[in-house]
C-alpha cells in the first residue's frame, strides 16, 4: 500500500507537470494546436515498457505480492472498438481522461468534479447494463 | 535541454508551430507518469490503470456482480487515486503561483460544466466496455505492446481528433 501511494503520487506529479490534468490543453492537442501531449503518451509507454520487458527476464515475481511479472495484454473483441469509440467522443467533448481527471482534482480545479461525476455515472450505468448477463466471459478482472 | 535538442533537429520555426508550449514539460511529465506506473509494478506486478478505479470504488455501495468482481483490488485503487490527487496537489503547490504557498497555486479549467459532465460520462461508459482508458491501455498497454492497446488507442484517439475538430468547428465554445 506504501509504494502504491508513491507510485500514485509521482504519477499525478507527472500529470500535473506535463499539464494533461488541464482539459484545455487536450482539447489543443486534439484539435492540432499543440502536439505536445505526444511526449506525455510515448514518454509514459517508453519508461513503462522498458519495465515491463527487463523485470520478468530478471526475476519471475514481484517481492510485495508474489505475483509473476507479465505484460498488459487484454483479449480483442469488439468491445474495444466500441468502449474505445464512446471513450474518445467523451475525451473530444470533455478534454479529460480518469487519471488526468483526478490530478486535475488535485491541483484545485474543481469544476473538474462535473467530469468525474459524469465518469461513476457512465460507470455505473455500464455495469448495471452489463451485470444483467453475469455470464459475460468479457466480465474478467482487470487491472486497468 | 530537450527543448534546444528539438530546435537543432526540426529548426525553430517548426518547433514553435507544432509545439507551442516547449516539449520539455510533456517529455519530462510523461516519463514521471510512466516511472509512477513502474514503481508500482516493480513492488507488486500489478500494472495499474486509473480507470478500473470508477468501477471497483461502486462496489463499496452496489453488490452488481460487474463491479463486485474488483472488490479485491478496490482498496490499494483508492489508494493510488488519492496519490495521483496528492502528486498534482505537491505539483501545484511547487510550481504553480508562488513556490510552495498554497495561494495562487491552483486553477480552474475554462471548458464549461456540460461539457465535462457529458463527455465524463462517455468518458465513464467507454473506458469500461473497451478494456481501458490513457492509462491502462495507453501506458501499460502500449509499454506491454498489446496489440488490443494499440487498436484501441488508435480508436479513442481519431475519435477524439475528429470529435473535438467537430465540435470546434460548429462554433461551440469551451
Amino acid at each position: 500500500m506504501p509504494l502504491v501511494l508513491v507510485g500514485g503520487l509521482v504519477f499525478g506529479f507527472g500529470l500535473g507537470f506535463s499539464h494533461m490534468a488541464r482539459p484545455e490543453v487536450v482539447i489543443d492537442f486534439l484539435t492540432f494546436d499543440d502536439f505536445g501531449l505526444l511526449f506525455v503518451m510515448f514518454g509514459g509507454s517508453i519508461v513503462a515498457g522498458i519495465a515491463f520487458w527487463t523485470l520478468p527476464k530478471l526475476r519471475g515475481s514481484a517481492p510485495l505480492t508474489g505475483r509473476p511479472y507479465g505484460r498488459r495484454l487484454k483479449s480483442f473483441d469488439r468491445n474495444v472498438l466500441i468502449g474505445g469509440s464512446v471513450f474518445g467522443v467523451g475525451w473530444g467533448l470533455s478534454g479529460i481522461c480518469p487519471g488526468a481527471a483526478y490530478a486535475s482534482l488535485g491541483v484545485g480545479n474543481w469544476p473538474i468534479l462535473y467530469a468525474i461525476g459524469g465518469m461513476f455515472v457512465g460507470a455505473y450505468a455500464q455495469g448495471a447494463w452489463r451485470s444483467h448477463d453475469a455470464d459475460d466471459p468479457a466480465a474478467a478482472p482487470s487491472d486497468d | 535541454m530537450i527543448d534546444a535538442a528539438f530546435a537543432d533537429l526540426l529548426g525553430p520555426q517548426t518547433v514553435d508551430a507544432l509545439f507551442p508550449n516547449g516539449v520539455s514539460r510533456y517529455a519530462i511529465g510523461g516519463m514521471l507518469v510512466g516511472l509512477g506506473t513502474v514503481l508500482i509494478y516493480l513492488g507488486t506486478g500489478i500494472t495499474a490503470g486509473a480507470s478500473t478505479f470508477l468501477e471497483s470504488t461502486l462496489s463499496y455501495v452496489s453488490g452488481r456482480s460487474r463491479f463486485a468482481q474488483y472488490r479485491p483490488s478496490r482498496d490499494w485503487r483508492v489508494v493510488f487515486t488519492v496519490g495521483i490527487i496528492g502528486g498534482a496537489a505537491v505539483y501545484a503547490v511547487i510550481y504553480q503561483g508562488d513556490p510552495w504557498s498554497i495561494a495562487g497555486s491552483g486553477w480552474t479549467t475554462e471548458v464549461s460544466a456540460w461539457r465535462l459532465f457529458v463527455g465524463g460520462i462517455l468518458v465513464g461508459i467507454g473506458t469500461r466496455v473497451g478494456k481501458g482508458c490513457t492509462s491502462g491501455h495507453g501506458i501499460c498497454g502500449v509499454g506491454s505492446v498489446s496489440r488490443t492497446s494499440l487498436v484501441g488507442v488508435a480508436t479513442f484517439l481519431v475519435v477524439a481528433i475528429v470529435t473535438a475538430n467537430a465540435v470546434s468547428a460548429l462554433g461551440v465554445g469551451l
